[in-house]
């Protein structure tokens, strides 16, 4: 029966997380818009879109080959898995046992890699730049990750998120400047890896600037649908990532009743509107950065990783 | 593991080195201006979490000097040198922001090796702080390194200083007329540097550096 009760957890935290992607992209949408005096579409619009594009028929090009059409899903689905490895209202959930910050991170790699692969699959000259640009970005974003989270390691002593969490939720944290350290860097790789203003911008098909998008621009009907559905859930696994590791506050602990799982719940929709919004006011203070500018950002981020860990070290040897 | 006087002390510390790697990154002089003064901020908020906990007053005149004079008179007035010197649009640089990062990062770690190694019996929180000058006068150094611009060096300069203060509060505090006579010897300094700066640009009508090297016949 408890097992029964734990898949039930598990499987309604697969579908928040699915069904409240598309709402977060709208609402960083709507926020933009009201920033910019605009009215902005409605916060649902994502929801619209997905179905539009769900009943469009594919337009495949004629070099695609069989990669190009089986992308969309692979990609769609490690997003998914990682983005529900997550914890988001309740931790130590089911499968959280697996929900190592390295495999989230190798689940979204894999993610990206293939995607870049189909950016050149078709063979068109704005599939080659988006993908060379896309994993420029990825090759300094990935390191900088991999910094973070050996500081946040080197401070908790695992990297599996539920744990992670109920450590930092508890008094044995004090105060770290580590931490605050990690937190702005993994704020920069996630603005980098989400394709967010001032590395990319989700919203132009200008051909000089864009990196995803140009990588996607072959796709059409339910294939861009999934993609699309998966670049707004790896946006919702990075507010909750970022949520779950520094503002756990609300997360209900295991073995608590429904009542905690209920603030659990709310607490997770208030931060992930708050992260919206702290987005959506970031993006529009911030001018896009050219692309050659992109390393010192993510160089920035990383330095600020190894900052964090030589900090810790100190703190530690002492 | 050390209780919450030690995690304020390492937190205020930790940024105040973070604060020197902003400034090593920006690279447009307005910029460096605020940073600086956030720089003195930390500094000043640093110097009275130590005065608190040693429970010695006069460290927060220390505090206060750092607060007054390095978080407002002197970024105010470097503000109005470089309006009236006109170089407020300048960027320049003489190494990248990646291999300016890269070596700071060096330098902060040879830092943390050197001073823990060296004070090993001192109170840890004296050899934290210590650690962290360290970095911070080091991070100085290599800003004043790195730019070409007479007024980013002069930034530099002030935040090795900074760090100098760092240093000399961690040690159990430094004697309060030592300190009032370092912080008018820095705005003396300061109003040198400032004439100076106008001097050069009478010369050779620019502030950077290089003119000058160029001049002793050093540069072709």
């Amino acid at each position: 029966m408890a097992l029964i009760a734990d898949f039930a957890v598990q499987g309604a935290q697969m579908l928040v997380v699915l069904l409240l992607a598309p709402l977060l992209t709208g609402v960083v949408r709507k926020t933009k818009a009201r920033l910019l005096r605009r009215r902005g579409p409605s916060v649902v619009q994502p929801y619209r879109d997905l179905v539009r594009l769900m009943r469009k028929e594919v337009v495949l090009a004629e070099t695609a080959s069989w990669l190009f059409r089986v992308i969309p899903y692979l990609v769609f689905a490690a997003t998914w898995v990682a983005a529900s490895l997550v914890p988001t209202f309740r931790a130590g959930l089911l499968f959280s046992w697996s929900a190592d910050l390295i495999a989230i991170i190798a689940l979204l790699g894999s993610a990206r890699f293939f995607l870049a692969l189909a950016g050149l699959d078709v063979g068109t000259s704005f599939g080659g730049i988006g993908s060379s640009r896309e994993v420029m970005i990825a090759s300094l974003a990935e390191p900088a990750m991999i910094m973070i989270v050996f500081t946040l390691a080197l401070v908790v002593g695992s990297t599996q998120l539920s744990t992670m969490a109920g450590f930092l939720l508890s008094p044995a944290v004090g105060l770290r400047v580590s931490l605050g350290l990690a937190l702005i860097a993994l704020i920069m790789v996630a603005i980098a890896e989400n394709a967010r203003i001032p590395v990319d911008n989700p919203a132009t098909h200008l051909e000089l600037t864009m990196v995803h998008e140009a990588m996607v621009l072959e796709y059409s009907g339910r294939h861009l649908a999934l993609i699309e559905l998966s670049a707004s859930l790896k946006l919702l696994l990075y507010v909750s990532l970022i949520a779950c590791l520094f503002v756990p506050w609300g997360l209900s602990a295991p073995g608590t009743g429904f009542a905690a799982v209920a603030v659990g719940a709310l607490a997770y929709a208030g931060k992930l509107v708050g992260g919206g919004i702290l987005l959506a006011l970031f993006e529009t203070s911030i001018a896009k950065m050219r692309v050659f500018r992109v390393p010192e950002f993510l160089g920035a981020a990383l330095m600020l990783g190894l900052l964090a860990t030589l900090l810790l070290f100190v703190s530690r040897s002492l | 593991m050390h209780g919450i006087t030690f995690d304020v002390a390492h937190m205020l510390a930790g940024s105040l080195v973070l604060v020197s790697f902003l400034q090593l990154y920006q690279d447009r002089l307005y910029a460096l201006l605020n940073i600086y003064a956030l720089h003195a901020l930390v500094l000043a908020l640093s110097v009275a979490w130590q005065a608190y906990v040693q429970q010695a007053p006069h460290l927060y005149v220390t505090a206060a000097i750092a607060l007054l004079f390095k978080a407002i008179i002197i970024p105010v007035a470097l503000h109005r040198i470089i309006v009236r010197l006109g170089i407020h649009r300048e960027i320049e640089k003489v190494v990248g922001v990646g291999p300016a990062m890269l070596l700071g990062m060096g330098l902060v770690a040879l830092a943390m090796v050197v001073m823990l190694r060296v004070t090993m019996e001192a109170d840890p929180l004296a050899r934290e702080d210590l650690a962290f000058a360290l970095s911070v006068v080091l991070l100085g150094l290599l800003m004043m390194v790195t730019r070409r611009n007479a007024v980013g060096q002069v930034v530099g300069f002030m935040s090795l200083e900074n760090g100098l203060v760092l240093a000399a509060t961690g040690a159990k505090g430094m004697p309060l007329v030592v300190e009032i006579s370092i912080a008018f010897s820095i705005l003396i300094a300061f109003i040198v540097i400032g004439i100076f700066l106008f001097r050069i640009r009478e010369r050779f009508d620019t502030v950077d550096l290089q003119a000058l090297d160029r001049f002793r016949g050093e540069r072709p």
